[in-house]
C-alpha cells in the first residue's frame, strides 16, 4: 500500500469509482447491445410476419412456428403497396424495401394530421401504406392492414385482418406496445382477439361501424367488442385507431376501390 | 482453499434453498413470483435469469467492495445491478425471443427485486468474491426453488400441462380434467406461496416467529 493510508470516503475516490464505474458498465452494455442488435431484429421481423399470419388466421392465436414454415406461407402472400389519398395500388417500387413506419417520419413521404383528423393520435401519416392479401383461386380470401395507434403509453403497433368481402373482421393481433401488464396489456389477451373474429367491421355503404366499447359488449352484437377492464385509455385507443385506419385517412378509399363488392 | 471456506460455500448454497429461503422465510421478491409463475417454462427462464444476475452482481459488488465510498453504495450496487439485467434482457431477445414478450416487462423488473439488492448490500459488501458469488447462486437457487413448485402447480392445474406438454387431457380437448381457472391468475400465486411457507415450517418449525 501507499504510504497515506487509502480514504475511500474522500470526495476524489468517489468522483474516481463514479467515473469508472459508469465508463465501464455503459462498455458492457452498449458492447452487447450492439453485438446482438442484428439477431434481435431478425426476431422483430419474424415476430411481425408471425402476427400477419396469426391475424388472417393461418396459425392459432400465439402458435409458435418454425423459420421455414414461416417463409413459406409468406411466399404465398401478395403483398401490395397503396397510396391512401387516391386509394390506389403504387406500381414500381421496391416493395420489400418499403417501410411505412420509417416513411411516416420522413416529411416528404408522410403527412402532418390536424387534430381533428389525427384520431389515433400519430401526428404524422405515411403516404402510403402495405397491404397483404391471401389469395385462394386467384380471389382475395383474406386481406391484412397494418395498423398502430397511441394507448396510454405508448404506440400500439398490429394488424387487422378481414376477410374477401373486406367488410367482416377475421382477426387482430398487436406485436409491439407497451401497456401495463394485466390492464392495457390485455390486448395480447387470447381470449379478447378471438371476440373480434367475425364481427362487422363495416355497414353496406362502406361505414365504420365496429366499436370497441366501455364495458362489456352485448352478446349477440355483430358490431361490437369488449372493453379492456381497468384501461379505458387503451381500450379507446385501440378504437379510434380501428375507425382511423379502416376510414377515409387510411385503407378507406382503396378497400372500397379494390375490395369490397 | 481451506476446507473452512467450502464449507461456507456448501452453507451459502444451501441455507438459502430451504433455512433461508428468500421468498418463504424473508418474504420477498413477491412481485415477480406472482406475475411469471402461470407456466413451467416462464418461471424457468425467469429463474435463470435471476440466478445470473444475482451471482453477477454479488460478485462485481464485492470485487470491488474496498473501494466503494459508503456514501453512494446503494447507487453503485444499482448500477451494477441494472447493467447486468439489461444485459440478461439483451440475451433473452436475441436468444429466447418468445419467451422474452412472455417475460415481457418482468426480466427488467430484476433491477427492483429486493432479494438481489439485499444480497449485495447485506452479504457482498462484507465478504470476498468467490463466497458472495456463491451467496448470490444459492439465493437465486432458493427463489427458483419456490418459483418453479408455484410454476408446476399453475401450469399443471391451470393447463393440465407441464413445459407445454399434455399430462392431463382438458375437456375443452376432449379429455376429462377441467382446468382451474383460478390458477392462471396471479392471486392463486398468494395461496401456492402460502402453501409452501406453510409445509417448509411444518418441517422446519425453528422457522417460526416468536409469539
Amino acid at each position: 500500500m501507499a504510504k497515506k493510508k487509502f480514504n475511500k470516503e474522500s470526495i476524489k475516490n468517489i468522483v474516481i469509482v463514479t467515473l469508472s464505474l459508469c465508463f465501464f458498465a455503459s462498455l458492457v452494455v452498449s458492447f452487447v447491445s450492439v453485438s446482438l442488435r442484428d439477431l434481435q431484429e431478425q426476431n422483430e421481423i419474424f415476430e411481425k410476419r408471425r402476427n400477419i399470419l396469426e391475424a388472417a388466421g393461418v396459425i392459432g392465436t400465439g402458435e409458435q412456428i418454425s423459420f421455414e414454415e414461416l417463409e413459406r406461407e409468406f411466399s404465398n402472400i401478395r403483398i401490395k403497396v397503396v397510396d391512401f389519398d387516391s386509394g390506389e395500388v403504387v406500381e414500381g417500387i421496391d416493395i420489400d424495401a418499403y417501410d411505412p413506419i420509417k416513411s411516416s417520419k420522413d416529411v416528404e413521404a408522410s403527412i402532418s394530421l390536424s387534430k381533428a383528423r389525427d384520431i389515433a393520435g400519430l401526428k404524422r401519416r405515411e403516404n402510403r401504406g402495405k397491404v397483404y392479401e391471401f389469395l385462394k383461386d386467384g380471389e382475395i380470401e383474406t386481406i391484412v392492414l397494418p395498423i398502430r395507434g397511441y394507448g396510454l403509453w405508448s404506440t400500439l403497433y398490429g394488424f387487422l385482418a378481414l376477410d374477401g368481402s373486406g367488410k367482416m373482421v377475421k382477426g387482430i393481433t398487436y406485436y409491439d406496445h407497451a401497456e401495463t401488464p394485466g390492464l392495457g396489456g390485455e390486448v395480447d389477451n387470447i381470449k379478447w382477439k378471438n371476440s373480434w373474429k367475425e364481427k362487422t367491421a363495416f355497414d353496406e355503404n362502406g361505414e365504420v361501424v365496429i366499436r370497441v366499447l366501455k364495458g362489456r359488449a352485448s352478446p349477440d352484437s355483430k358490431t361490437e367488442i369488449d372493453g379492456l377492464a381497468g384501461a379505458t385509455i387503451t381500450a379507446n385507443g385501440v378504437d379510434a385507431m380501428i375507425r382511423f385506419w379502416l376510414g377515409e385517412d387510411g385503407y378507406g378509399k382503396y378497400l372500397r376501390n379494390y375490395v369490397f363488392k | 482453499m481451506a476446507s473452512n471456506d467450502l464449507k461456507v460455500i456448501k452453507k451459502n448454497i444451501l441455507d438459502p434453498v430451504f433455512d433461508n429461503n428468500p421468498i418463504a422465510l424473508q418474504v420477498l421478491g413477491i412481485c415477480s413470483a406472482l406475475a411469471v409463475t402461470n407456466n413451467l417454462k416462464t418461471s424457468a427462464v425467469m429463474s435463470l435469469a435471476v440466478i445470473a444476475v444475482m451471482s453477477l452482481s454479488n460478485l462485481s459488488v464485492s470485487l470491488i467492495r474496498n473501494y466503494i465510498p459508503s456514501s453512494i453504495r446503494i447507487i453503485v450496487q444499482m448500477v451494477i445491478i441494472a447493467s447486468l439485467v439489461i444485459l440478461a434482457d439483451q440475451i433473452l431477445k436475441a436468444y429466447a425471443f418468445a419467451i422474452s414478450r412472455q417475460l415481457s416487462v418482468f426480466v427488467g423488473l430484476i433491477i427492483t427485486n429486493c432479494i438481489v439488492m439485499g444480497r449485495a448490500e447485506a452479504y457482498a459488501m462484507q465478504y470476498p468474491p468467490v463466497k458472495s458469488f456463491f451467496d448470490g447462486l444459492g439465493n437465486g437457487l432458493g427463489y427458483s426453488l419456490v418459483l418453479l413448485v408455484v410454476g408446476f402447480f399453475r401450469e399443471l392445474l391451470g393447463a393440465g400441462t407441464l413445459f407445454g406438454y399434455v399430462v392431463l387431457r382438458t375437456t375443452s380437448e376432449g379429455g376429462w380434467y377441467s382446468p382451474n381457472g383460478l390458477m392462471f391468475l396471479s392471486p392463486s400465486a398468494f395461496f401456492l406461496i402460502g402453501f409452501i411457507i406453510w409445509a417448509i415450517r411444518a418441517w422446519k418449525p425453528e422457522q417460526n416467529e416468536e409469539e
